[in-house]
């Protein structure tokens, strides 16, 4: 075991300790080897390491007074290769080992103030007190920290292994490289082999062996691992002089081969998390337009406050959440699932009501429609800020909804955002059964077409409209339900929204669920795709200066309402 | 005024009355047109009911005044004696001292300065929403663009004296920027910048309004689309990137020409300037209401495919009448940022671009000496109760879209002349000894 490989990592711990070290290694030394003692201690003084030491022995010669002893007990520990021994190189370095009165090694357990037995972790009897500390100086600890690493490596628990495998492979020496090998020869469990392969093909790397640069690089090409982005730029990189690097071209070549494997994946990886955040954001985008599709392209009321209705919905919930959590806290689990049909049911009210007291007034009139829906917007505002606060609440994803599951290296899928996406799948899927599939979904498409007819034949188009609104800022709601496991719920959480929806009715054609549906897909996923190249606020500007141009090519299509025409 | 509704709309239809006020904010060419505006007034009072002709009515009186003048006598007379009222007699109140009962503190000169520019752009706002039914919900956007060129020539005359002592804007020290961008020069110059100032956001509406109204846009449509353009230039505009100092706007001027913006006089020239502007804006935009053109928008406002099928091309008319108002809405941005001191983009924001709209609702749309009122009161309401009841601004705010719309479509100007038509028809009740006037 070469001495100095540690030494830089301890030196900032002893430095104030080195004098000191110093002087006692002298007087230690100094006198020469002392007749007596186990086999340590003979070893010690005959400098070989005989086979027949038993971890207790070797452990017995750590609180030995002589230096070389416990440097030789550690390196008969590392030899022995017992993962037991752990704990006790643990506590030497750490200064917790103690020499007993009985002359034997004690592990000194600070939380509890007692002495306790290495190997079994039995407590020492009163017999081993007065116990005196071992001392310890750098030189111990260098040789016993890369004998702990070793013994990590042999550890029987994974975690332990990979650590200790990280460890060693940030340090590029022979001797840990050996270690390393060693290791990954005997390794059985897959996860850990390959974890092992990163770690020497990372010390390889910079070895001075073209050959074993180049099965490195082959490792590293194999496993795509992007983290040895920078490791690989180097090798392919030029210097300041016109010279290459690396020196070997197959090397290099390899290399860039790798390099391109990594950033292509890492390419692909970004994309596919920008495409299911865009997705997250279309299905929200989604619930907002599937209401605005039934209250603007079948009623042809323009519904400023249709933002509100996602923020009641977010607020909605967070009620429920709070009062699970006063009254139900067994159930809260299960809060959000109970939040779903108060959304609804609040902003169902509420939109009826709406159209009950002011929007029945202003068919016909879509300009003031708009101007008293933004006062109606104005007044829920005030009152949520008055109600609940003018601050952001919180509401917690319950644990089903917390946490994702982790498809590929660095791309995890948040359960929450598939939850939200599913759910908008089964809202989108009810909306259209109700509209295309039930008698009242067959009402309200004759009443879009020709009011007067449908008035008629006896559909209560006055009841339906009010029905259709409530409906309409329901769906927000359920909205809002989802919003709030995305992100931050406050009193202005919807006006972020109301001009997005209203592109995505805008752009998928006035009445058109299926035209909703495409375009808020279309204009979600897009969104993210544009945030990372050109940046969230340019996208959103690009998006919507889109939309325009869109409406330029497309206003017949876009814009041929049929009904209540605006 | 709506465009022409295709539905059976239970309450009384507004679509057959707009025929009669645009020309009743006519004084001077129309002079004996008093008879048919509370006609049609009536006609709507009737069916809205009673209640509201007696609870506003403190508010109305002033504004009673004012209108009946006008019709009463030449309109020219009054327009300049409103001129000299907020031209002349406001600076001199303000220059008599403070002993005097009627003198105007030197605090409240910006402010009326300001309201004066809302009430501009809120009559930019009425030629374009009251007299040809394109309810704008960007004219913040232009607003703010003129704002923003008064406030590039104001921060480039602040030059050497900002906290760093560079030649270049202080923020743009702050970035780390060596030099101006190429769209900042020139602005050195006051001619050039107030021609960009007015230039910029008419070429903007110019391009915007012909894609719009070329593609025949309208209504809502018009309204969200302008909404969203107005979002995305806010957007841009918070990026500290686009090189006009990001959230904070520009902001810190000290001096327009050479006169120091802190001098009380220089503030009284400035509120002198914006009363003359705003006089010279609602005589322009008499001129055009009344003239042939006018009369085109109108059309176009009550049924734009007729007026096609007459002939006339609406796209230029409206494309006319939609450059012309956001330049005059930019020259009110103009004005405005010497007296507030500060332009930022959330000048831009959609809410004062449709708070912009409700100010010419609660005035009276199409009556262009509505808007000016309805500025006025709702910014010193504002001005009073974010003050006094800082909660309760959004709700009276909210109350006030609400209420307005549905129930004084006219505005309070509207509202006026409901009340005059009662008050004559109890007269003439009374005269002919019948008892039944209204409650």
């Amino acid at each position: 075991m070469a001495r100095g490989w540690m030494g830089q990592r301890w030196a900032w711990r002893s430095h104030w300790m080195v004098a000191a070290v110093v002087g006692i290694c002298a007087t230690l030394a100094g006198p020469g080897v002392r007749v007596g003692g186990g086999p340590a201690r003979a070893a010690a003084a005959t400098g070989t390491v005989t086979a027949t030491v038993t971890v207790e022995q070797a452990i017995q010669g750590l609180s030995d007074p002589s230096d070389e002893v416990i440097v030789a007990s550690i390196r008969q520990l590392g030899q022995l290769e017992d993962p037991r021994a752990i704990p006790v190189l643990e506590a030497l370095v750490d200064d917790r080992l103690r020499s007993g009165a009985d002359k034997r090694t004690w592990i000194w357990n600070s939380k509890t103030r007692d002495l306790v037995d290495p190997l079994t972790g039995a407590v020492a009897g009163p017999s081993a007190r007065p116990a005196r500390e071992v001392e310890v100086n750098n030189d111990i600890r260098r040789d016993a920290t890369p004998v702990l690493a070793q013994l990590h490596l042999a550890s029987p628990d994974i975690g332990v292994r990979l650590a200790a495998a990280e460890e060693l492979s940030k340090d590029n020496d022979e001797e840990a490289s050996a270690l390393l090998h060693r290791a990954l020869d005997r390794e059985k469990d897959d996860g850990v082999k390959e974890q092992l392969a990163l770690a020497v093909a990372r010390m390889d790397l910079s070895s001075p062996n073209a050959e074993t640069r180049l099965s490195a690089v082959k490792i590293v090409h194999r496993t795509g691992n992007d983290g040895f982005l920078a490791e690989l730029q180097r090798l392919v990189s030029t210097g300041a002089d016109g010279k290459a690097a690396e020196t070997d071209t197959r090397v290099r070549a390899e290399a860039q081969e790798a390099l391109n494997a990594i950033l292509s994946r890492r390419r692909l990886i970004t994309t596919f998390g920008s495409l299911l955040h865009g997705l997250s954001l279309a299905s929200v985008l989604l619930f907002a337009a599937l209401g605005l599709a039934i209250t603007f392209g079948l009623l042809g009321v323009i519904n400023m406050a249709h933002g509100e209705m996602l923020m009641l919905g977010a607020y909605s919930t967070y009620s429920v959440q709070v009062f699970f959590q006063q009254h139900l806290p067994n159930l809260f689990r299960y809060y959000v699932l109970a939040a779903v049909p108060v959304a609804f049911l609040v902003t169902f009210g509420v939109g009826v009501l709406m159209e009950r007291l002011i929007i029945k007034h202003l068919y016909g009139r879509p300009l003031e429609t708009l101007l008293a829906t933004w006062g109606i917007s104005l007044l829920l505002i005030q009152s949520v800020r008055l109600i609940f606060g003018a601050q952001n609440v919180a509401v917690a994803n319950p644990d089903w909804l917390a946490g994702g599951v982790e498809i590929a290296h660095g791309l995890v899928l948040p359960f929450n955002r598939i939850g939200v996406i599913t759910f908008v799948v089964m809202v989108a899927v009810a909306v259209w059964v109700l509209l295309y599939k039930t008698r009242i979904g067959l009402n309200v498409r004759a009443m879009t077409q020709n009011r007067g007819m449908a008035a008629c034949v006896g559909i209560p188009t006055d009841r339906l409209d009010a029905f259709m609104f409530g409906l309409g800022s329901g769906i927000a709601g359920l909205g809002g339900v989802a919003l709030s496991q995305l992100g931050n719920v406050g009193p202005e959480l919807g006006q972020s929204y109301i001009i997005d929806s209203f592109m995505v009715v805008v752009l998928g054609g006035v009445g058109r669920l299926a035209g909703a549906l495409v375009s808020a897909l279309g204009l979600g996923v897009l969104n993210k795709l544009l945030e990372p190249t050109v940046g969230a606020v340019l996208g959103k500007i690009l998006v919507l200066v889109f939309v325009i141009l869109f409406i330029q090519r497309r206003p017949q299509g876009l814009f041929a309402l049929k009904g209540r025409e605006a | 005024m709506s465009t022409p509704p295709s539905t059976p709309s239970p309450s009384s239809s507004p679509s057959p009355a707009p025929s009669a006020p645009p020309a009743s904010g006519a004084p001077a060419a129309a002079p004996v047109h008093a008879p048919p505006a509370p006609r049609s007034v009536l006609g709507e009072g009737g069916a809205s009911g009673p209640t509201l002709v007696n609870k506003p009515l403190p508010i109305s009186k002033a504004g009673a005044g004012l209108r009946s003048r006008i019709y009463g006598r030449a309109g020219w007379a009054i327009v300049l004696g409103a001129a000299l009222v907020l031209a002349v007699l406001v600076p001199v109140l303000n220059t008599m001292p403070k002993a005097f009962p009627l003198a105007i503190p030197d605090y409240a000169i910006p402010l009326l300065g300001k309201f004066l520019c809302y009430g501009m752009a809120a009559i930019a706002m009425d030629l374009v929403w009251g007299y040809t039914g394109i309810l704008s919900l960007g004219h913040a956007l232009f607003f703010a663009l003129g704002g923003y060129g008064m406030g590039m020539y104001l921060m480039r005359s602040i030059q050497g004296q900002g906290v760093y002592r560079s030649n270049l804007p202080d923020f743009m020290v702050f970035l780390d920027w060596k030099e101006l961008p190429w769209y900042w020069r020139g602005f050195d110059h006051f001619p050039f910048a107030l021609a960009m100032a007015l230039l910029v956001p008419g070429l903007l509406a110019l391009v915007f309004g012909w894609f719009a109204f070329r593609s025949r846009i309208k209504g809502v449509y018009l309204s969200i689309v302008t909404q969203a353009l107005t979002y995305a230039a806010m957007l841009l505009f918070f990026q500290n990137a686009t090189g006009f100092g990001g959230n904070n706007g520009l902001t810190d001027f000290k001096r327009l020409l050479g006169y120091s913006l802190q001098a009380p006089s220089t503030k009284l020239f400035l509120y002198i300037l914006t009363a003359l502007a705003l006089t010279g804006t609602f005589v322009l935009c008499r001129y055009v209401v009344n003239s042939k053109l006018g009369r085109v928008l109108t059309a176009v406002r009550d049924a734009e495919s007729k007026v096609r099928f007459c002939g006339y091309e609406s796209t230029h008319y409206k494309l006319f009448v939609w450059t012309l108002s956001a330049m005059l809405c930019a020259l009110a941005g103009a004005l405005y940022v010497p007296q507030v001191g500060i332009i930022n983009p959330s000048e831009m924001q959609p809410s004062n671009s449709i708070e912009l709209a409700i100010w010419v609702a609660v005035g009276g749309r199409g009556t262009l000496i509505g808007p000016l009122v309805g500025a006025l009161l709702l910014n010193g309401a504002k001005s009073w109760l974010t003050a006094a009841f800082p909660s309760a601004w959004l709700y009276v705010l909210g109350s006030i879209f609400v209420l307005v719309t549905l129930f004084l479509p006219r505005g309070v100007v509207g509202l006026v002349g409901l009340v005059r038509a009662r008050l004559r028809s109890r007269a003439t009740a009374a005269a002919s000894a019948s008892h039944g006037g209204p409650s």
